[in-house]
């Protein structure tokens, strides 16, 4: 079964999955690295991205709305979360804010589950997207592709957000050192709020983009919460471009292990993160010392 | 360290916990007058085991559902649920349906109502047993149910030996499930991959020819192995169908990019999907996507309940799937047309074959308790034993002695078009009632050996 056309497809779908996973990923990692706190609802941000956007979808009938309306739902989420709960926990021991995190998942996945059932929902692709496309080498969902352009065009965004912005710059600082911060004089409390909603709106966003290709039921993040974890490992704590490489790594090691034996892909995954953690612990772009 | 640390805590109390259990149910029994007594008066010829006597002492007997309320399974697990609710009700309500499968059901069974406990497995072995062990230490459950997942189903089955406790199977298409895993004390009504293949294959082959290609999708546990052997040894002997590649993935797969991208460049005509509940509805709709659909032909040799409800008759049309119920069988069987009714009515759907599955199990095991006149598991075990011919929503049927297993119709269903459903959940029209006895392999080709009554 190894012939080019197929190692090219495969690679392909490497390419479309790695980016929705570094889209996920960058979320996880700038609240881990700003906050300190290991978001286990991440997951769970995915799927309330996913939801939003249909319930959006099915009531204006456009997915540039549910695309919009989706995320900056799941950001209020987030921010709403933070403010409450979360906030609660930063000094608190790592295993309370697993739990407590863990929880929270738990929660928004239930209560969807009694809200809107365990059937799957599905989001059709816009109009333009519909289709198969011929790349000469394979024939591929047009949507898929369109979804890599999103997804680029929003890591591109939030690369501006984090690099190009006054905020960004903050955001970056806390992540080396958020006590240093809070010592200049910046309100630490409030970028911490605002990391939380960025990074869920990341989730959420890929949540969207994400429910044309799989159709959407409440358990949607609880897999893609793990490749995420190790997303973040290979690429390093806290680091935005980590996120990226490391998604795109994941990506290429599920689909081109899956060409020879699709039962090995994410043994060969987690062989990798094995690799990096003993080469590099602190990941491919992570650095020691961040928290 | 942290981890280790928390762990150990948690081991502690709960055995802490047990020991008070225990502690706490050794003081009661000494306080209670003449409890000793009973135990000695059943010693003679039935000692005690397992959950008995204790379990059907009480005027309300248990029994523990460990079925999938969450994850890939979900939906057909709530379903099964739904019917086996509906069976007890009807077991203590002497309702027509439940009278004329079990006749001496009579407000309860054996005097005793009867009640259902159920728990999230999670389609997880290791979480049923876990909610099962709660429902025994908690309730005395006399009999456990639960799976949709055959990997479950095998763990049930030698949890059930262990404890001596009745075990009937819920949705488990495993040939292993009643083949070399069965036990003694775990029954199973539905149809499996040894069934499902013989039923479906005829059918492929007189339809589409010898000698052809197919690309199978395989879940990677018990059940997708078994099936899929199954039915590619059936299409290979018997035709001469090639598998061109056989995908296997994880339960709980969302993305099938990967797998699919391998099956469009492998030259199949057919794409047999194995995958089931929610696997089976992203990689149908994800093959739509590829252009792999219509392109190759679908086949469903294990019915996924409501897959046509989620992906639309839009993929389902002019599929060939093998199912053990389908509610159009109303028309053919007065008793699936009250079954239907009587469901529809409390729940506002039509049931799919996973309460079906619920329904007639709970339904079987009334009426080979009623029948033996006692709860001591193996007197119900000889009745089931018997292999007397029995009625089910699906006509008359029979449990094999030899290794447990109902001898059962398989339905062949084949997907409409959309303009040809004459109500929202007409999905599928039946095709062929194929009768259980030829479908079966010889009892002891799958190397089962059920073990000992006590």
């Amino acid at each position: 079964m190894v012939n080019w056309a197929n190692f090219i497809s495969q690679c392909f779908n490497g390419l479309v999955l790695g980016a929705l996973l570094a889209l996920i990923s960058s979320g996880l990692t700038i609240i881990y690295g700003t906050l300190g706190v290991l978001n286990l609802a991440h997951g769970a941000m995915f799927m309330l991205g996913g939801y939003a956007g249909w319930l959006a979808y099915t009531y204006s009938g456009s997915f540039i709305v549910a695309l919009i309306a989706g995320s900056l739902f799941v950001m209020l989420v987030g921010v709403v979360t933070e403010r409450l709960i979360i906030r609660h926990f930063y000094s608190r021991p790592p295993e309370d804010q697993l739990l407590v995190t863990f929880g929270l998942g738990i929660v928004f996945v239930e209560a969807v589950r009694f809200f809107f059932g365990s059937l799957s929902k599905t989001t059709p692709p816009p109009a333009l997207f519909q289709g198969i496309t011929n790349l000469g080498f394979m024939f591929y969902p047009t949507y898929r592709l369109a979804a890599l352009g999103i997804v680029a065009i929003a890591l591109l965004a939030l690369y501006f957000v984090l690099y190009k912005t006054r905020i960004g710059m903050i955001v970056r600082a806390g992540i080396e050192d958020s006590v240093m911060v809070d010592s200049l004089g910046i309100d630490v409390y409030k970028v911490f709020m605002l990391v939380f909603g960025i990074g869920a709106m990341a989730a959420g966003f890929a949540g969207i983009v994400n429910a044309p290709v799989v159709s959407i039921a409440p358990d949607v993040g609880e897999a893609i919460l793990v490749q995420t974890f190790v997303v973040v490992v290979i690429g390093g704590v806290g680091s935005f471009p980590g996120a990226i490489i490391g998604g795109l790594i994941a990506g290429e090691i599920i689909s081109i292990t899956s060409m020879f034996n699709p039962a090995y892909s994410y043994v060969m995954l987690f062989i990798a993160m094995t690799l990096v953690l003993v080469l590099r612990p602190h990941g491919l772009l992570g650095t020691a010392g961040r928290e | 360290m942290a981890g280790f640390k928390s762990g150990n805590k948690g081991m502690d109390g709960f055995s802490r916990r047990r020991v008070l259990q225990l502690g706490a149910g050794v003081a009661s029994a000494t306080f209670i007058p003449g409890l000793g007594t009973i135990g000695w008066a059943y010693a003679d010829d039935k000692p005690a085991m397992g959950t008995w006597p204790a379990g059907s002492q009480g005027d309300t007997v248990y029994i523990g559902a460990a079925v999938p309320l969450t994850g890939a399974y979900a939906s057909s697990g709530e379903d099964e649920r739904k019917g086996m609710e509906l069976a007890v009700e009807h077991m203590n309500t002497n309702h027509e349906l439940m009278k004329k499968i079990a006749p001496k059901v009579d407000k309860g069974v054996l005097g005793k109502k009867v009640a259902l406990l159920s728990a999230d497995s999670a389609a997880k072995p290791n979480q049923a047993v876990q909610a099962e062990q709660t429902f025994i230490n908690q309730n005395k459950i006399i009999l456990m149910t639960g799976s949709t997942s055959s990997a479950v189903a095998v763990a049930l089955n030698k949890f059930a030996q262990r404890e001596k406790i009745l075990y009937v199977a819920a949705i488990s298409g495993s040939n292993d499930t009643t083949g070399k895993d069965c036990v003694r004390y775990g029954f199973r009504q539905n149809f499996y991959g040894q069934t499902a293949a013989a039923a479906i294959g005829p059918v492929l082959i007189k339809q589409f020819g010898k000698n052809r290609k197919a690309a199978f999708m395989t879940p990677d546990y018990t059940y997708g192995h078994t099936v899929t052997k199954s039915v590619n040894d059936y299409l290979k002997e018997n035709a001469g169908w090639e598998m061109v590649t056989n995908q296997v993935s994880p339960l709980g797969t969302q993305d099938f990019s990967q797998y699919l991208t391998n099956i469009a460049n492998s030259g199949a005509e057919f794409l047999i999907n194995v995958n089931w509940g929610r696997d089976a509805v992203l990689s149908s709709q994800q093959a739509k996507q590829f252009g792999i659909l219509p392109k190759m032909k679908l086949v469903i040799p294990y019915q996924i309940p409501f897959l046509a409800k989620e992906v639309g008759p839009d993929i389902t049309e002019g599929v060939f799937a093998a199912t053990d119920f389908w509610w159009t069988l109303e028309d053919k069987y007065p008793l699936a047309k009250m079954f239907v009714d009587a469901f529809q009515k409390k729940y506002g759907y039509r049931p799919e074959w996973g309460a079906e599955n619920g329904y007639i199990s709970f339904a079987h095991w009334a009426r080979m308790v009623s029948e033996a006149g006692s709860f001591y598991p193996p007197d119900v075990i000889k009745q089931y034993e018997k292999g007397e011919t029995i009625p089910s929503l699906v006509g008359d049927v029979h449990y094999r002695p030899e290794d447990h297993q109902c001898v059962r119709p398989v339905i062949i269903v084949r997907g409409k078009a959309k303009k040809d459903m004459k109500n929202d959940e007409d999905f599928w029209e039946v095709l062929e009632v194929v009768p259980g006895e030829g479908l079966m392999q010889a009892p002891d080709a799958f190397g089962c050996k059920l073990g000992d009554y006590t």
